[in-house]
């Protein structure tokens, strides 16, 4: 919206460009941070690299998640059904008839079909998303598990090849002691990352979809009086979600190179986390997608200077939901502050009590 | 409109109603709760389907099923509540919903939407996100989006009703300038000085009732009001009145000096005698339940002091009220009342339990014994003390509720409309306990929108228009005439140019 509001310069900015211009502020000053406390890894480009090389699917997860929150849902079987991809593609590599291209069909395939299933019922039967998307979690462990139990090592020769490349970029990165050069390598899924936000990011700022998945978050009942199809937008936001659930699946077990019980545990919630950091609001309607990465590397990078101190890896845990809490509240003021109106956390109806209910709560009190 | 009728189950909304809109006219539609305005404009705007009657547009007769008909007919509609989306910008909000292109050309879209706001002088910019933008402002540019989709009939539903009075000058502006340009515009609102100022034509409607169309200029607000309360008195006993004991007015129970709350009823000053019944009278949105609601402080209040027997106090919750020994039955008994899954005894021992304290729970028995008590006492009509409060009728609703207060033993009792939607019978009986609870040494203000009622039950009605006290009659002078009369001629006249 930069564009935009270079033409009249008194227009305010919107609570979705604050929240991410606050994300990336953050992120900068957090990254500037670790580079003068630890400057022998956090200035190497590679590190930087590395958190998007390693972490990939954390991001592409959490991009889909952005657009089901800014409609005002929730959606936590993205980690499993992404953990689900990663064995499913295993089973099938390994099954002496799997083919690269084919363990992507599968993995769209999956990531659809689930998407499609839990956008019906939450759009259209107008059930809950947190219940949906929670069985959604269930069955995609329980697929997973019924599937194969142990872990799968991929050992299909094409898909090695697909796992250990990288892209060198030979004119960037550095030397090491003895004075070798070492340049910076990218990773296949670092590729995709950039692509799939670009893409996105686009969709969400120039497209019709797009903005009718801001209005739909802001005000499903004046969305549905404007003449929007809010059934069909929050369908499709679902189903955005399954299927970047199942890209991440995808780049998972292409960077690990195993279909494993564990794989992407708890993924969903570390998502919900990062959105959150990257400027999208729970309760709907506001955020910017630039903010899905941002979110994720401002977790990614804390838990890297904790690991660095020295400190108990538990202390990571504990200090991503202290970050969380943080900023949840850090949004909750900027917005009420913002409106002029009373505090109110920004969390979605269903995770608080509605003013209404606390208005009868005193009241009977 | 010829002859519309509606019904809904178990009322008929609107009785063969006729209404005429002429082009380039402001017309307003008043009426009292229930009177049936929202349902007339929602049979126009297409929400709803009429019983019988015709509608005629233009000369050709037309039956909308559906609102989307309706705004391709060139009938626009803006609700009291603004139905847009806060985290968009103006232009977005004037222009989603309305193109079936793939992608969002914002060059475009911003140019069209500045040009329209500077047309409509509307003080906004495209790029600006909603929320942003007052009350006002929004509401303007929910008549901007209609006004762009070519609508010749403008449909505002009480659009004046949270905006301050430079904001509805601003609004009033920009419905003259629609006029202008030949749009007719139904306007409804509760605010007798708006409709004054602004309107071509009134209609008036009662219980569903066509009352008269008359024209502005020559409809006194006297008549007017008198044609919206109606004269019809129900012939139930006239009750005998108590009239608190003179000598004993040394010090009221309750005393409030400049009391506010966020409601926005002007600062008012408020005494109630030990034994008196006063109630708040005027018409619906003057302020006479926010007044009960800053007495109670169940709306944050914001300034003022208040004085219980002399004495200063600080309330400021809800629970600080009861425990002074104040007691409010709310207007709204389905939201802010009942419990309607617990029983009978549960929902009348509730503040009692609360006073307290929930660590000290009353037994069975004596929770039980406390019901028994109060369901003989009101004559409530329920088949056991165990049964759930939903399956009772709304009139013994309203007596558990109010024997959840009495069980509290309050000094100073408010009753926020305790019997509306409850049958005459019941209406009497709860009357006469009013007067009853008077004679025993209760406080209490009782508020209706029935004027009469408030007649027989009243020693004293302070009288409220547009959220500010604008008189006080006693004794002899309550008569229903001079209730209008002092409606009418109260307050400033804001809104006059």
């Amino acid at each position: 919206m930069a564009g935009v509001n270079a033409i009249k310069k008194k227009t305010r900015l919107s609570n979705s460009n604050l929240l991410f211009l606050i994300a990336a502020i953050i992120f900068v000053l957090m990254y500037l941070f670790a580079i003068i406390m630890y400057p022998g890894s956090f200035l190497q480009f590679q590190t930087f690299f590395d958190l998007f090389n390693l972490n990939a699917p954390l991001i592409i997860m959490t991009l889909g998640l952005c657009i089901v929150m800014i409609g005002g849902g929730i959606d936590i079987s993205i980690g499993a059904v992404c953990g689900l991809v990663t064995m499913a593609c295993a089973f099938f590599l390994e099954s002496g008839r799997g083919s690269i291209w084919g363990a992507i069909l599968i993995a769209l395939g999956i990531g659809i079909v689930f998407g499609i299933g839990q956008g019906y019922l939450i759009a259209y039967l107008e059930i809950q998303p947190f219940i949906i998307t929670l069985s959604g979690l269930f069955m995609a462990q329980g697929l997973l598990t019924t599937l194969h139990k142990d872990p799968i090592n991929v050992t299909m020769p094409d898909f090695v090849k697909l796992r250990d490349f990288e892209i060198v970029i030979n004119w960037l990165g550095t030397r090491n002691r003895l004075g070798v050069f070492i340049p910076c390598e990218i990773k296949p899924g670092t590729i995709i990352v950039v692509i799939l936000l670009v893409i996105l990011a686009s969709l969400m700022k120039w497209s019709r979809f797009g903005r009718n998945v801001y209005a739909v978050g802001g005000n499903a009942h004046s969305a549905n009086m404007l003449g929007i199809n809010v059934k069909r937008t929050m369908f499709i936001t679902y189903v955005i979600s399954g299927l970047t659930a199942g890209i991440a699946g995808f780049v998972y077990i292409m960077t690990t190179g195993a279909g494993n019980v564990g794989n992407a545990a708890g993924a969903e919630m570390k998502a919900i986390a990062s959105a959150i950091i990257g400027g999208t609001l729970l309760n709907g309607g506001v955020g910017n997608l630039l903010g899905a990465p941002i979110g994720t590397l401002t977790l990614l990078v804390i838990n890297e200077l904790i690991r660095a101190a020295g400190v108990q890896s538990n202390f990571q845990a504990m200090v991503s939901g202290l970050l969380l809490y943080f900023f949840i509240v850090l949004q909750s003021i900027i917005m009420s502050l913002r409106d002029k109106r009373e505090f109110t956390l920004a969390l979605p109806p269903w995770l608080r009590l509605s003013r209404k209910a606390q208005g009868e709560a005193l009241q009977h009190r | 409109m010829r002859g519309i009728s509606k019904s809904f189950p178990g009322v008929k909304a609107l009785d063969s109603v006729d209404f005429t809109l002429r082009p380039g006219e402001i017309h307003a539609l008043m009426g009292e709760n229930g009177a049936g305005k929202s349902t007339l404009i929602k049979v126009i705007a297409g929400v709803y389907e009429k019983d019988s009657g015709s509608i005629t547009l233009e000369g050709k007769p037309i039956h909308f099923k559906a609102p989307e008909e309706a705004q391709n007919n060139g009938i626009g509609t803006v609700y009291q509540e603004i139905m847009l989306c806060p985290n968009l910008t103006v232009a977005e909000n004037m222009y989603i919903g309305r193109s079936h292109s793939l992608l969002v050309n914002w060059k475009q879209m911003n140019e069209q939407a500045e040009r329209l706001l500077a047309s409509l002088n509307i003080p906004a910019r495209a790029t600006q996100e909603l929320s942003s933008c007052s009350l006002a402002v929004q509401q303007m540019i929910a008549i901007a989006r209609a006004v762009d989709m070519d609508c010749n009939i403008l449909i505002l539903d009480e659009p004046t009703s949270s905006l301050d009075e430079d904001e509805v000058h601003t609004l009033f502006a920009l419905m003259r300038e629609l006029k202008e340009r030949g749009v007719g515009i139904i306007f409804i609102t509760h605010f007798l000085e708006q409709a004054y100022e602004i309107s071509d034509r009134i209609t008036v409607l009662r219980n569903g009732k066509l009352v008269g169309e008359y024209e502005t200029i020559a409809l006194l607000q006297i008549e007017l009001i008198s044609k919206m309360l109606g004269n019809e008195l129900d012939d139930i006993t006239s009750l005998k009145k108590h009239e608190p004991d003179v000598s004993d007015v040394s010090i009221p129970v309750f005393e409030a000096i400049g009391l506010s709350s966020s409601a926005g009823v002007r600062p008012f000053d408020f005494t109630i005698q030990k034994g008196e019944v006063n109630g708040f009278a005027g018409l619906l949105g003057s302020g006479r339940s926010e007044s009960a609601r800053a007495i109670f402080t169940a709306d944050r209040v914001t300034g003022g002091e208040v004085r219980m027997k002399g004495k200063r106090v600080k309330i400021k919750t809800p629970l600080h009220a009861i425990t002074q020994g104040i007691g409010y039955l709310p207007e709204d008994r389905k939201g802010d009342g009942i419990i309607e899954d617990l029983s009978v005894r549960d929902n009348i021992i509730l503040t009692l339990q609360v006073l307290n304290g929930f660590f000290k729970p009353f037994s069975l028995k004596q929770a039980q014994e406390f019901a028994e008590e109060y369901i003989e006492r009101l004559n409530i009509k329920t088949p056991t003390a165990d049964t759930p409060i939903k399956s009772l009728s709304g009139g013994n609703q309203q007596k558990v509720i109010l024997a959840r207060w009495l069980l509290t033993h309050p000094e100073y009792l408010i009753l926020d409309e305790p019997t509306r939607g409850i049958d005459v019978g019941t209406k009497v009986e709860i009357q006469k306990l009013v007067i009853a609870l008077a004679h025993e040494g209760m406080s209490v203000t009782f508020i209706s929108s029935e004027i009469d009622e408030m007649l027989r039950t009243c020693s004293r009605l302070i009288v409220m228009k547009d959220r500010e006290i604008v008189g006080e009659l006693r004794g002899s002078q309550l008569t229903e005439s001079a209730v209008m009369n002092v409606i009418a001629k109260g307050g400033k006249n804001r809104w006059a140019d």
